[in-house]
């Protein structure tokens, strides 16, 4: 108890410190950040529990840094200022304000989480420093309640995007009429993809024919299945987690529904094969942030230079979206003019159009990308990747 | 058709659920113990199971004896180690035992292997869907409703036509009166206790040949449910057990089959309160006065 209260005191100091040194910093110091350098800080999960996110993301943006440093933007070099946030919340704020207010960096990248990116954006906004999350997925980083974080911004879609990505692909790809959805009751993540797929299907001239819910650790599903299949839907849209999608693919294979069935990201498990087994999975599809099957000459680039840098190592989504957060900022850089946050912070919301590995970026007025996601089919029980859908 | 449909889901269902419930139910028969911890022998059957096809490499009968086999000893252990020092002592200081040991199965096997799911190998057992008339029925679960069938006839020979089963008749009327006549209690209460986990052991492995998926935490829902079934059937029955685990397998399924999918489970317990109330001796037991 008493050591929280220190830690509490101890926080509010830092706070304090930061905030006062980041208001003297953004007058007096934007001047030299127009020299040939533009610092950039990293605050990434370097150590601690999910350390492989952070150091993926490390290694997308070395890559990155690297390339564009060969050419320069106009003139300036990019450099990184790594800071290890441990996995944990109050190290990233530490991070953080130390990064504005030592290192002075014109922009920051992190972190992998949302919690963590969470801990940083009061820190951000109120130093006017932009803070760019390559993997956080969280709605309320950018806009909480309707009050836009203007400082924060992201590299990844957001939970709910998939949704209108898949309704996207199930009436223009499948060409599919009417739909059934399966939701995870017990999950935010769930019931956010089915509520915006059902918006946007319905808005492409489909009909929801049939909706069934279930809860997390449920095993058998032959109920809600044998009302989906009473309704004859051409599709099912079931934005679970892998335990249960597994079972209810299989289930429902074995009832004789064989209609494509679509989810979003919480399906990318090696166990999902293992539970549905490789037939039952045959014309599923999922959507992704980024697939290194893409024949897209630039995720094909990326790749190969990945693989160059770092002995063979295949990049997955966090290195590509951490490779692609140097690229927005460049361009954000060049197109500033400089390396003061304020005018990177501007250019970066006029962002638009800008091609990256993981799609083309544009911001819609929340901050949050409208980007192509990447759709997987599943063949044999391996992922292979069908096409890329534009919202 | 729909609804013929949604009959044969109630019944592979309720078939799982009788399995479990036979052990249970006949636990209770003998000892008047609830033992709360045979939701996770069914666990660690499904365990042994399958680290027996995936390991050992067997086939799914022998792999299903293994499991049976382990799961009698692990049921005797738990009757020795937690139970017996208890048997004079209240019932419900035997009923919070049964609690203690069925959370230290849990969390034990959770600090051994881990929280992670595992996928049951689903190449054994030809996974077929029969058609009759427009209704699939699998032959998985065909299989299921067989052995609990099989199981039951035989815990029925078992205690109406053998020694041991007039033993344990003997043990659950009047305990101090059947030492009296020479029956070892302690033997016939730890044949019992290895009946009934080796029950719960072969249905950890056909739930695991059926749904795949098998996690620690497995046995708490599907304990529950069996100790629902056996209550429904009349406790201590081992024909009501079964009855009452195909009922309220049904039950469940036609309960989603109304739209009302999120209330399975709430339906099964308040079928529990309804049968406590209106007829506490279960649909196969008699009403008997206790003598004062």
């Amino acid at each position: 108890m008493r050591k929280k209260k220190l830690a509490g005191i101890f926080m509010s100091f830092m706070m304090a410190a930061g905030v006062l040194a980041g208001c003297g910093g953004s007058s007096t110091t934007s001047g030299e950040k127009d020299g040939e350098t533009v610092k950039i800080g990293a605050n990434l999960e370097l150590s601690g529990g999910v350390a492989s996110y952070g150091q993926s993301i490390q290694e997308g943006l070395k890559l990155a840094i690297e390339e564009i440093n060969k050419e320069g933007i106009d003139g300036k070099k990019l450099e990184l200022v790594t800071f290890d946030n441990k996995s944990d919340a109050a190290e990233a704020t530490n991070g953080a304000i130390k990064l504005i207010s030592q290192d002075k960096v014109s922009a920051i990248v992190g972190a992998a989480t949302s919690t963590n990116t969470l801990a940083q954006v009061e820190i951000a906004q109120k130093n006017k420093t932009p803070l760019i999350t390559p993997t956080g997925t969280n709605s309320t980083i950018t806009s909480k309640d309707g009050v836009l974080n203007d400082f924060v911004f992201r590299t990844c879609f957001i939970d709910p995007f998939q949704g209108t990505v898949a309704a996207n692909f199930a009436s223009t790809d499948l060409k599919v009429k009417n739909a059934a959805i399966i939701i995870d009751s017990s999950s935010d993540y769930s019931k956010g993809l089915a509520a915006s797929f059902q918006e946007s299907f319905e808005g492409n001239g489909g009909k929801v024919v049939a909706e069934e819910a279930y809860v997390a650790k449920d095993t058998d599903f032959n109920a809600i299945l044998t009302n989906i299949k009473a309704k004859n839907p051409e599709f099912i849209f079931l934005p679970g987690f892998y335990e249960e999608v597994g079972l209810i693919i299989k289930q429902a294979r074995a009832l004789g529904i064989d209609v494509p069935i679509m989810g979003g990201d919480g399906w990318d498990s090696p166990t999902l094969v293992d539970i549905a087994g490789a037939d039952p999975l045959n014309n599923t599809f999922i959507t992704n942030h980024y697939s290194s099957g893409d024949s897209d000459p630039k995720v094909q680039d990326f790749v190969k230079a990945f693989e160059g840098k770092y002995d063979g190592k295949s990049p997955d989504a966090f290195a590509a979206l951490g490779y692609d957060t140097a690229y927005y900022i460049a361009d954000a850089v060049k197109r500033a003019g400089s390396g003061d946050p304020e005018k990177i912070k501007k250019a970066l919301e006029e962002t638009d159009g800008l091609g990256l590995v993981s799609g083309n970026m544009k911001l819609d007025k929340n901050h949050d990308p409208i980007k192509a996601a990447v759709i997987l089919e599943y063949k044999g029980g391996k992922q292979e990747f069908n096409t890329k859908v534009n919202p | 058709m729909e609804f013929l449909q949604q009959l044969v889901n109630g019944v592979s269902l309720g078939s799982i659920y009788a399995l479990i419930a036979l052990g249970y139910t006949m636990v209770y028969g003998i000892v008047k113990l609830i033992n709360f911890a045979h939701g996770d022998v069914f666990m660690v059957g499904a365990f042994i199971g399958f680290y027996s096809i995936t390991i050992l490499d067997l086939g799914f009968f022998p792999s299903l004896l293994i499991s049976m086999a382990v799961c009698a000893i692990l049921g005797v252990l738990i009757e020795r180690i937690a139970y017996k020092p208890l048997r004079n002592a209240t019932r419900i200081a035997a009923l919070i035992t049964a609690i203690g040991v069925s959370l230290l199965i849990e969390y034990g096997v959770i600090y051994v292997r881990g929280a992670q799911p595992e996928a049951y190998p689903s190449d054994l057992i030809p996974a077929t869907s029969l058609d009759f008339l427009g209704v699939k029925v699998s032959s998985q679960s065909l299989l299921i409703l067989g052995t609990s069938v099989v199981l039951m006839i035989l815990l029925q020979f078992i205690v109406h036509k053998t020694k041991i089963g007039k033993a344990m008749r003997a043990v659950s009327y009047d305990m101090d009166a059947a030492r009296l006549m020479g029956i070892n209690v302690n033997n016939t209460i730890s044949a019992t206790f290895a009946i009934g986990s080796a029950l719960a052991g072969a249905a950890g492995v056909a739930f695991g040949m059926y749904y795949t998926k098998i996690e620690p935490l497995m046995g708490i829902i599907p304990g529950l449910k069996a100790f629902v079934a056996a209550v429904l059937g009349g406790i201590g029955i081992i024909p009501g057990a079964m009855v009452g685990g195909l009922l309220l397998g049904v039950i469940e399924s036609l309960v989603s089959a109304a739209g009302f999918s999120l209330w399975r489970d709430g339906v099964a317990f308040v079928v529990l309160i309804l049968i406590l109330i209106f007829r506490p001796a279960g649909l196969f037991g008699k009403n008997v006065r206790e003598k004062v």
